[in-house]
């Protein structure tokens, strides 16, 4: 907030040079650029001289190092005579898992919850709002100790697991057992008829609002959609022979064998982070469909649109203008949260990387270094796609 | 007239009387026809609601007192063989252990300083709150200058035992500094500009006296015995982290938050890429930092307290975000304010301080506080690295305390903490809405 200075200065009296408001700027722009390389290099120096003298090794030749030590849940191949790189992929890969489920659900319970807040039935709204309340003003990591200490290892032992859904699903203090399926030869052809189906329906859909638009008949898009995106891939397992079993777990005398076994740290994780996010998504959602004038909703009427069309067509998206900005901020801190993993020993990231390797390693420096840049790039990546959407979806005002 | 008076008997002549209302619209029956049961959707979702409500509270209720055991010295009070019956909460254990819960391990008899500390602070902050109070301006001078310091020689003993040559090397700079000052006053003085010397020397004048008093009372010794902070725990330690990390990102974060807004671009530079780099990191990542990288970036010699150092990452951390929530403060001042300052002729700390950030800063408080409430439920991340927060005793109390084993203690424990933290929390977010009722003038629907 600099003044410009007008030339009709120049003419009179001589201003001194430190008080010259340009002179003033490069001075202190130089100092502090000084300061920066000052202070960077004496942490650079200071580093080396300590890494010397503690006998530590630096540079990221440690990656190729066997990393021999078990990790609990690997989404790709993973032994104990695998490398530290390895690892960090494998970690990386634990964080992405948690954080793409843990949105998916908050974000359901999230706009779940924000409705009900805005219910007009009075019980109703207050449940709603004693969750929000209770939960938000929980610090996370307590919300995981309880789940993970408090309920799930209250749980039965592996011999006395809870049955539901009439013996495909077990619950015990081990973790959550699932049906899983089995892709056999030929399952490939689902693959394609599923990406199929997806192209086809967007394809499907541009082209009915396109003849909407120019004759104002209506196409049942949502149905063409559901045909093609799920009965595509149907009709290809119907043909191909059905290539793909479920197989469940079952029990023996101490254990469960067979199945998708989740481990507790994944289910208790996965329980407080969305629980806890989706109380602030429900603000978020509650914040952004008040910010819709009324007058829009009574226009709306006016005009004879029913109500469900009102609702979609009118009032959400204007709403999701203001609701996904801080939507996606709470993605990105789902994502930070699901670190406090390493209290409960869910081998995520920051967990197996920044915290087991270190230890055996000890290169503090370059191994927090990797574990902030993905975090960074991470939060980076998304807040590009952010302001390509504020721009996309500002309002256009004249 | 006659015809008239016939069609007149036909007109009323006085008033129908007002009859109330339906009864089904009025008082408590209307009142639910109208919330709860509306049409059968409605109908369905209130049952649902009020079954809800039922089961939460039954199971509250019969965990939290009807099988809940209140007094007792060890587990036995709390295992279900001992008592004969399904323990739920075990308060027992929270009785025996709250002292532990708010001091950790501070030596018995040196906990009355703590005690000091809190009483002081709590007087203070709710001096400073409550509106119309009187001497309100030194209350807060008091708590922003000498509480800290206070708190400082209270809490670690005092008595630093500051080397004699940094005492030196201060006077030296000080002397410097202030004779620098002096005589770029008398020059401007004598070429007759209205510069007045007096008020310039008044403010690093006053600054340089602070932090003379500040070293003399760090370094004297009151006869207290020393305590270290590794023996800190419990609630003293979620408070200091807290506090101490909201008084510091403030200042930081008001800097930070008026570099981004700078026009010089190394200076915004410099400010968005530490801002975005601290938002984009989650805080345990920069704890981890604080206490095994923070040491190979010191020079020999020098080394930090372990608390110190987590002060200072959770610090940094909270003044980035602190400084988005500043900026948000001085995006919404309109510009007129800017130009009507600058109009005025006055210089760019004049302008921020005086007229700008008075304003920018009301404007936020709002957002203030809720970062404040972010930084108090992150306190609990400390544990991770190895220090003992309300949390953190909580948790080690529960699980390695073989005194007090048994199963009901896990989570009498944790809803013990939640409860604690919950009451701060929702506490501080009324006064946030409060004060955001309060600033919010107008324009209300």
């Amino acid at each position: 907030m600099s003044v410009e200075t007008q030339d009709v200065e120049s003419d009179g009296a001589k201003v001194p040079l430190w008080n010259d408001p340009k002179v003033r700027a490069l001075v202190s722009q130089a100092v502090l650029i000084g300061l920066v390389l000052w202070f960077g290099y004496e942490i650079v120096n200071n580093t080396f001289v300590n890494l010397e003298k503690r006998k530590i090794a630096s540079g990221f030749g440690f990656l190729n190092t066997t990393a021999s030590f078990g990790i609990i849940q690997t989404l790709v191949p993973y032994t104990e005579a695998s490398s530290y790189g390895r690892v960090f992929f494998v970690g990386l890969l634990n964080t992405l898992l948690i954080g793409g489920i843990g949105i998916v659900v908050a974000t359901m319970l999230g706009f779940l919850v924000g409705i009900m807040r805005l219910s007009k039935n009075w019980v109703v709204q207050k449940v709603a709002t004693v969750y929000v309340e209770t939960l938000r003003n929980i610090p996370l990591l307590l919300q995981i100790f309880f789940w993970y200490f408090g309920v799930l290892s209250a749980l039965p032992n592996a011999r006395n697991s809870l049955v539901l859904f009439g013996e495909t699903v077990f619950l015990n203090s081990r973790g959550l057992y699932l049906p899983k399926p089995i892709f056999e030869d030929g399952s490939g052809a689902i693959w394609i008829a599923l990406l199929v189906g997806i192209v086809a329906a967007f394809f499907v859909r541009r082209w009915a609002t396109k003849r909407q638009e120019a004759t104002g008949e209506q196409f049942p898009k949502f149905w063409a959609t559901v045909g093609l995106v799920l009965g595509l891939p149907f009709l290809a397992y119907l043909l191909s022979g059905l290539p793909v079993s479920v197989e469940y777990s079952t029990k023996g005398t101490f254990n469960l064998s067979g199945g998708l076994q989740v481990i507790p740290e994944f289910v208790a994780l996965l329980l407080a982070l969305s629980f806890y996010t989706a109380s602030f998504i429900a603000e978020i959602v509650r914040a952004g469909i008040l910010a819709v004038s009324h007058g829009q909703t009574e226009a709306a009427h006016a005009l004879g649109i029913k109500n469900s069309h009102t609702l979609r067509l009118v009032v959400i998206p204007q709403a999701l203008r203001v609701i996904i900005p801080p939507l996606t901020s709470q993605y990105l801190n789902l994502t930070k949260n699901s670190s406090l993993a390493v209290a409960i020993a869910y081998p995520d990231l920051v967990s197996v990387f920044a915290g087991t390797v270190l230890n055996q390693t000890g290169q503090a420096v370059e191994i927090l270094l990797m574990t902030m840049g993905v975090y960074l790039a991470i939060s980076l990546i998304t807040s590009m796609f952010m302001n390509w959407y504020n721009a996309k979806m500002a309002l256009a005002e004249r | 007239m006659a015809g008239q008076s016939k069609i007149e008997a036909y007109i009323r002549t006085e008033m129908a009387p007002t009859m109330p209302p339906p009864a089904s619209t009025v008082g408590i029956v209307g009142w639910m026809r109208a919330n709860l049961f509306s049409d059968w959707i409605n109908t369905v979702l209130t049952l649902i609601g009020m079954y809800l409500v039922y089961i939460t509270l039954q199971t509250v209720i019969d965990w939290a007192f009807i099988r809940a055991v209140w007094t007792g010295e060890d587990n036995k009070a709390c295992l279900d063989k001992e008592v004969g019956f399904h323990v739920g909460a075990c308060w027992a254990f929270v009785g025996s252990k709250f002292s532990q819960f708010v001091y950790g391990r501070y030596p018995l008899e040196e906990r009355w300083r703590v005690d000091i500390t809190f009483l002081v602070g709590a007087v203070g902050l709710a001096w400073m709150i409550i509106e119309n109070a009187p001497y309100r301006k030194w209350v807060a001078i008091f708590m922003l200058a000498l509480f800290p310091l206070m708190a400082l020689i209270l809490l670690t003993g005092g008595n630093f035992e500051l080397s004699s040559g940094s005492w030196k090397a201060f006077s030296l700079l000080s002397i410097i500094a202030l004779v620098g000052v002096a005589f770029v006053g008398v020059r401007a003085q004598t070429k007759g500009s209205d510069f007045d010397l007096s008020t310039a020397l008044m403010i690093p004048a006053a600054i340089l006296a602070y932090i003379f008093l500040a070293y003399f009372l760090v370094d004297f010794d009151f006869g207290m015995a020393p305590v270290e902070t590794s023996q800190w725990g419990g609630l003293l330690v979620t408070l200091v982290v807290a506090i101490t990390g909201i008084v510091a990102s403030l200042p930081i974060g008001i800097l930070l938050a008026l570099g981004r807004r700078s026009e010089m671009p190394v200076v915004r530079m410099a400010s968005v890429i530490f801002i975005e780099f601290w938002r984009g990191v989650p805080l345990i990542t920069v704890l981890f930092m604080s206490s095994v990288m923070l040491p190979l970036f010191l020079p020999e010699g020098v080394n930090f307290d372990k608390l110190l150092r987590c002060l200072i990452g959770v610090a940094l951390f909270s003044a980035a975000y602190m400084a988005e929530v500043v900026r948000g403060g001085l995006q919404a001042i309109p510009k007129g304010q800017y130009e009507g300052a600058m109009a005025l002729g006055l210089p760019f700390w004049k302008m921020m301080g005086l007229i700008v950030l008075p304003q920018a800063l009301k404007l936020v408080i709002p957002g203030i506080v809720n970062t404040f409430i972010g930084l108090f439920k992150d306190t609990t991340l400390v544990l991770i690295i190895g220090l003992f927060d309300l949390l953190g005793i909580i948790q080690l109390n529960v699980t390695a305390d073989a005194k007090w084993f048994a199963p009901s203690v896990h989570n009498t424990g944790y809803v013990f903490a939640g409860l604690s933290f919950w009451i701060f929390c929702f506490g501080m977010s009324r006064y946030s809405i409060y004060m955001e009722n309060k600033l919010h003038t107008g324009h209300k629907r």
